[in-house]
């Protein structure tokens, strides 16, 4: 918009950034960078104060009288009077399963999940055979299906083959393949160029080894973008983990925290220790972000055609 | 997290999806081989749960035992329970607060990047809280929200306003439930939004500017029809969503205060696993089911979300 001003008036290169009709603009957009990003701030303020100091004052802006007891407690670091002296519940909470949990159930289901769904991809992209497009439907169709529908059958399945509380029953379902990245993958493949493809099968490869040594290594990009996106998705997974993982030894973090939110003193809820955990739960994923931010807010707005 | 993107891209895949290969044998050998696994999974963990699910909707089932056949009787229950309306009441004012808060911050927003702020980093920064946990979420704001000592009851306090049980009081368990979903969503909607921005050629502004269009002109006539396709996918994508609330009210209020936010996902997993009855759960389940079916149709036809009038 600013462009087309710029042109009409006739002033093509207008600096952008002291303008006085931008500064509405710009307080307005930096009042929504406060409110989505502060809150994470808060959460590492809260974590590193005590909660006897974070009652006393509650509006300071730094940390209340700075400590990690609240991380110790997290990783069940403090022994149960420590941690009831300092606002705990004192029940026995280990967030270091939790985290190796998760990062198993996520690492697995992607790694999985991305596999399978790219093999799929090629068969309706570079495969042709009767019925292609309506399988590839049939898949898409499943989107429409709300998880908890499935969720109940998928449960008792789950508890009939004796895979409640097990890792393997809490991959299970996400093993084989995500409608999205189908979806996903045969865009990229669509859009690639298949002369290197077509050489190689004039050279008598088969599909297997053109999919392995040549149409795998080229996407690695897209791979890696929704490898990224798969992962995010199932390390913030609650529903599922929470109905067939509930003992200690399977339970993943977001189903963690939940629990250890419950255990938390009514009257006087643990807020150093809550949040501490919270911030642990959130880190893998900021991690992530900081690295690879770039390319996943670029894949925001994909619709197949970019 | 991007799962739904598809519901645009798909008359566009079918379109280009087709008729690209002119081989003269069919591959479905091995078309069977690439596509086995993913269709193991397609049908053991939803086909066949589906079926199953819209069996057991008809049957009584206490997880011990099997499955008894009672034909409609769940169904008739459910229109005669209260907490089932109740539910979908709650579910709905949740639902039409989430459509309101989160599209309206959510344009206002990607037209504020579209103009002075194109950056990638600031987009990072908006899109910070889509990538948390509804767990996370929650809790942050849970103890953000808190009665005594949550720093938005004393920013209330210092303005001389009294303090807001916002988890719990029952009139405001809901808003609070939908605020801290457009928390979480309303960055990522902007970008939705913002790359919809994006696709609309500047020469239609300068012509309309040419013609002596306002920019308020311009926003209602030419930006707000151009973006019909996007706005259709972020509605469905709202209200699909938002359908479908639980994480967020299962670790903050649990459904309370009394009824307050027992919103039907809640209820049904109660019902299926608190509670032990899965005939009655899973009838529950084909009622939402069913509303976001219809949704997601009724959104397509009249919003004709599919089609782009820039094509």
């Amino acid at each position: 918009m600013s462009e087309t001003r710029a042109l009409v008036t006739g002033s093509r290169r207008r600096p952008r950034r002291f303008s006085p009709r931008q500064i509405v603009p710009w307080t307005l957009l930096v009042l929504a960078i406060a409110v989505s990003v502060l809150p994470f701030y808060w959460v590492l303020r809260t974590a590193l104060s005590t909660n006897g100091a974070l009652a006393a004052n509650s509006a300071s802006l730094l940390p209340a009288d700075v400590n990690i007891g609240s991380f110790l407690r997290v990783f069940g670091l403090q022994s149960p009077a420590e941690a009831l002296a300092e606002g705990g519940s004192g029940a026995s909470i280990n967030f270091w399963i939790y985290l190796r949990n998760s990062a198993i159930f996520a690492t697995v289901t992607t790694a999985s999940a991305v596999f399978f769904s790219s093999m799929a991809a090629y068969a309706f992209s570079r495969l042709r055979w009767r019925g292609r497009d309506k399988v590839f439907g049939l898949f898409l169709a499943t989107v429409l299906v709300p998880p908890i529908f499935t969720a109940l059958p998928n449960f008792l399945l789950v508890r009939n083959l004796g895979l409640l509380n097990t890792m393997t029953g809490l991959v299970l379902p996400f093993l084989f393949m995500t409608p999205f990245a189908i979806f996903f993958m045969r865009q990229f493949f669509l859009s690639m160029s298949r002369e290197v493809e077509e050489a190689a099968m004039l050279d008598g490869a088969r599909h297997w080894r053109i999919f392995f040594q040549i149409v795998l290594p080229n996407a690695a990009a897209p791979l890696a973008t929704l490898a990224l996106l798969t992962f995010m998705t199932q390390w913030n997974e609650y529903f599922w983990p929470l109905l067939v993982a509930s003992d200690d030894s399977t339970r993943v973090l977001t189903v963690g925290l939940g629990v250890f939110k419950s255990q938390s003193p009514q009257g006087a809820p643990d807020w150093s220790g809550l949040m501490a955990a919270t911030l642990v739960s959130a880190l893998p994923v900021l991690i992530l972000f900081a690295i690879f931010g770039k390319r996943i807010v670029n894949s925001i707005g994909f619709n197949g055609t970019k | 997290m991007a799962t739904t993107t598809i519901v645009v891209g798909r008359a566009r895949a079918h379109r280009d999806g087709g008729a690209r290969l002119r081989r003269d044998r069919s591959d479905f050998k091995v078309a069977l081989f690439f596509i086995a696994p993913a269709f193991v999974g397609l049908i053991a963990f939803y086909v066949f749960p589906t079926l199953r699910g819209l069996y057991l909707s008809f049957t009584e089932y206490s997880i011990l035992g099997s499955p008894e056949w009672v034909g409609t009787d769940n169904y008739e229950r459910l229109f005669a329970d209260p907490l089932f309306w109740n539910a979908l009441v709650v579910t709905l004012q949740y639902v039409f607060i989430n459509i309101v808060l989160q599209t309206t911050l959510a344009l206002g927003l990607a037209l504020l990047m579209h103009r002075v702020a194109r950056s990638t980093f600031i987009r990072g920064m908006l899109l910070m809280p889509y990538l948390m946990a509804n767990v996370i979420a929650a809790l942050l704001w849970f103890w953000m929200l808190d009665y005594n000592i949550g720093i938005v009851n004393q920013i209330i306090d210092w303005l001389g306003m009294p303090r807001v049980a916002f988890f719990g009081s029952q009139e405001w368990a809901i808003p609070t439930q939908a605020v801290i979903n457009t928390w979480r969503h309303m960055g990522y909607v902007a970008l939705l939004i913002f790359a919809g921005l994006q696709s609309i050629p500047n020469t239609v502004y300068e012509a309309a500017s040419l013609d002596g269009a306002n920019p308020f002109q311009q926003f209602s006539r030419i930006t707000l029809p151009l973006l019909r396709p996007v706005l259709a996918l972020v509605l469905i994508l709202t209200m699909t969503g938002s359908f479908q609330v639980f994480d967020t009210v299962a670790v903050t209020t649990q459904g309370g205060p009394v009824n307050a936010s027992r919103v039907l996902q809640y209820y049904i997993w109660q019902k299926a696993f608190a509670e032990q009855e899965f005939g009655y759960g899973s009838a529950i389940a084909v009622i939402l089911f069913l509303i976001l079916a219809a949704v997601a149709f009724i959104q397509m036809r009249v919003l004709r979300g599919n089609e782009s009038d820039l094509a």
